[in-house]
């Protein structure tokens, strides 16, 4: 799925530095990226190279030291820290490396999360994790505790999770590290199957390259720069 | 997200069971503690309790306990009598006196002597007999706890035989009839309580000059009760006091010069210690444990205030299982215990110290695991 031209993320000389003095951990070096609506953009590099640090200020739950950084259009630097936790809240959704999902909740209560967080109340939260839980295959497991499922299974839930609020932006952390190829290729599927639309972005960052065809584009991160960005990971 | 937050807590079977065990058990010592402190401390008045009908004691200003009488001059019951207000007022007589049994063993009792006429200060409770039985010659009540346990002899086949109505007992080489049984408060040492005519109590006392202890008022309907204190203690050079203040100067003065409050409040202590620690160290260990999960919620949205709520409903829900387990084996305790030597008393007033003495250490418990929260960067979610 192409993007429709809209601008999702706009990072403009992004900075980020850990510590202070000779301890000082400089994670991003001024960072230049763009990530349309309707795309699905990875980004990729060694350990320590920033990508997790970046997929942090992108997604709200980082501050950044210098530099801009808009997500559609919306600068969390200027918000105040309630509206930033709100507006997190509505608009992106998180698929985490190690799922993450709550082990006494069942299935559906695990998806149902972000919309009570949300203010959602329980019986429509529900029911409308059941319907997300159908999109991502697991129609039937809604009672399933997270221990009953398997790890595909239990980031399909994660997945869901992610969707069931609709948000603008999903950020993804390893989603496929913690799975073998066959189930992570097909939790990509997935992905791009239920996760990309029209207006919404979606930032993996991986080191998984069995999974970088799934990308529409591709940026290649090196001690906190993005060193390119590519459209196929042959380019790479 | 209060459900989220219940099963979470839950959820971890052997915390969960961890920080309850921690509560009940502070709860059940602070509770069961404290019940016995109180219950030995009503012991202290019980005289003053177990007689309903006088509003007024009036005694030697030397007096700092009920158990600690003073001789004073029966004249005084006169001048009492004729001051403004009283509506009437009797003598009493209450002395430890040394009872030979029929075995020949000595035993010390607490003598009571009450007014002859009105029969005023006598047990409310009786058993056995009536009070008006203290009339008839040699005649005395003994409470049922004296009665069989201390003044009880031996039987042919060994068993303890109990002092029954009819058997007699010398009082000061003095002959003494059972001729009724009672119910009394425990006294504080005990003793076997011994209920008789005030002329009778005279004859069993050894001699002094002044017999009588405390002289027993009842203020005229209307009358204020500490006004007419005041005006006792202007016409007479005795103190007095109403049932409540005489009661309270009674305890007071255990509080003061026994270790008892001490010995119970280390107790007390202890348990709140004790318990603030393993529930305040499982709790953080819950929290600790579920950190990530909390900085998942964070950054899908979950306000600081949204999780500080749910570690405190965590916590208050914990702290209500503990408190009601707790509570409710020390009401089993108290239970047990109610026909022994144990003193047991459990008012609203602990229960209600004791559920705040629980609610302290799940606030504390909670401000740990808050701290951790509040302090929690969501960025955390990241970190494989």
């Amino acid at each position: 799925m192409g993007n429709n031209g809209n601008i999702a993320i706009r990072c403009q000389g992004v900075t980020k530095t850990y510590g202070s003095g000779d301890a000082a951990v400089r994670a991003l070096r001024g960072i230049d990226l763009e990530v349309q609506a309707g795309e699905l953009m990875m980004l990729v590099g060694p350990s320590g190279c920033g990508k997790t640090t970046l997929i942090s200020v992108i997604a709200g739950i980082l501050d950044h030291d210098g530099g801009d950084c808009h997500v559609f259009d919306n600068d969390f630097t200027a918000m105040g820290a309630r509206e930033r936790v709100q507006y997190r809240g509505k608009n992106i959704g998180f698929v985490f490396q190690a799922f993450n999902l709550l082990p006494p909740l069942t299935a559906a209560e695990n998806v149902a999360v972000p919309l009570l967080v949300n203010g959602v109340k329980r019986r429509a939260a529900l029911d409308r994790a059941r319907e997300c839980l159908d999109r991502v295959g697991l129609k039937g497991r809604e009672h399933s505790l997270p221990a009953q499922l398997s790890g595909g299974q239990q980031q399909r839930v994660a997945i869901a999770r992610a969707l069931v609020h609709e948000p603008k932006l999903i950020v993804c952390d390893e989603p496929t590290s913690a799975l073998d190829h066959s189930t992570g290729h097909k939790v990509m599927e997935l992905l791009r199957d239920v996760a990309v639309g029209r207006d919404r972005a979606l930032v993996i960052v991986t080191h998984d390259a069995r999974i970088f065809e799934f990308a529409d584009r591709i940026a290649k991160m090196d001690d906190g720069h993005i060193e390119k960005v590519v459209d196929s990971h042959a380019e790479l | 997200m209060n459900f989220v937050a219940i099963k979470m807590l839950m959820g971890d079977r052997a915390k969960y069971l961890g920080i309850v065990t921690g509560l009940t058990f502070a709860s059940l010592l602070i509770t069961q503690q404290a019940a016995i402190f109180v219950g030995v401390m009503q012991r202290t008045y019980g005289l003053i309790t177990d007689i309903g009908q006088p509003d007024i004691w009036v005694m030697d200003p030397r007096v700092q306990y009920v158990d600690d009488p003073k001789p004073v001059n029966t004249t005084e019951l006169y001048r009492v009598r004729g001051i403004p207000g009283v509506e009437w007022a009797v003598p009493m007589f209450r002395n430890m006196i040394r009872a030979r049994l029929r075995t020949g063993a000595f035993q010390q009792c607490l003598v009571v002597g009450i007014d002859d006429a009105t029969l005023v200060g006598g047990p409310a409770q009786m058993t056995e007999g009536r009070l008006a039985d203290l009339r008839r010659n040699e005649g005395v009540i003994i409470n049922v706890a004296g009665a069989t346990t201390r003044l009880a002899t031996p039987g042919p086949d060994g068993k303890s035989v109990p002092l029954r109505v009819g058997d007699s007992l010398e009082i000061n080489d003095h002959r003494a009839i059972v001729v009724g049984l009672c119910e009394t408060t425990r006294t504080f040492q005990s003793q076997p309580v011994v209920y008789t005519t005030f002329s009778r109590a005279m004859s069993f006392a050894p001699f002094e000059r002044k017999l009588m202890n405390y002289v027993l008022v009842k203020a005229q309907p209307g009358v204020d009760q500490l006004e007419l204190c005041r005006r006792i203690r202007e016409h007479t050079d005795l103190s007095a006091y109403t049932r409540d203040e005489f009661k309270w100067i009674s305890m007071v003065y255990y509080l003061k010069y026994t270790g008892i409050p001490l010995n119970f409040g280390i107790a007390v202590v202890l348990g709140f210690i004790v318990g603030a620690a393993i529930a305040g160290q499982t709790f953080h260990n819950f929290t600790q444990d579920n950190l990530r999960y909390f900085g998942a919620l964070k950054a899908m949205g979950a306000t600081t205030g949204m999780l500080l709520r749910m570690i405190l409903l965590q916590s208050l829900t914990v702290g209500a299982i503990g408190y009601g387990l707790g509570v409710g084996a020390a009401s089993v305790i108290g239970a047990l215990a109610k026909d022994t030597e144990l003193s047991f008393f459990m008012p609203w007033q602990l229960l209600l110290i004791s559920a705040g003495t629980v609610l302290l250490i799940c606030m504390f418990a909670a401000t740990i695991s808050m701290v951790k929260v509040i302090r929690l960067e969501p960025a955390i979610v990241f970190k494989s």
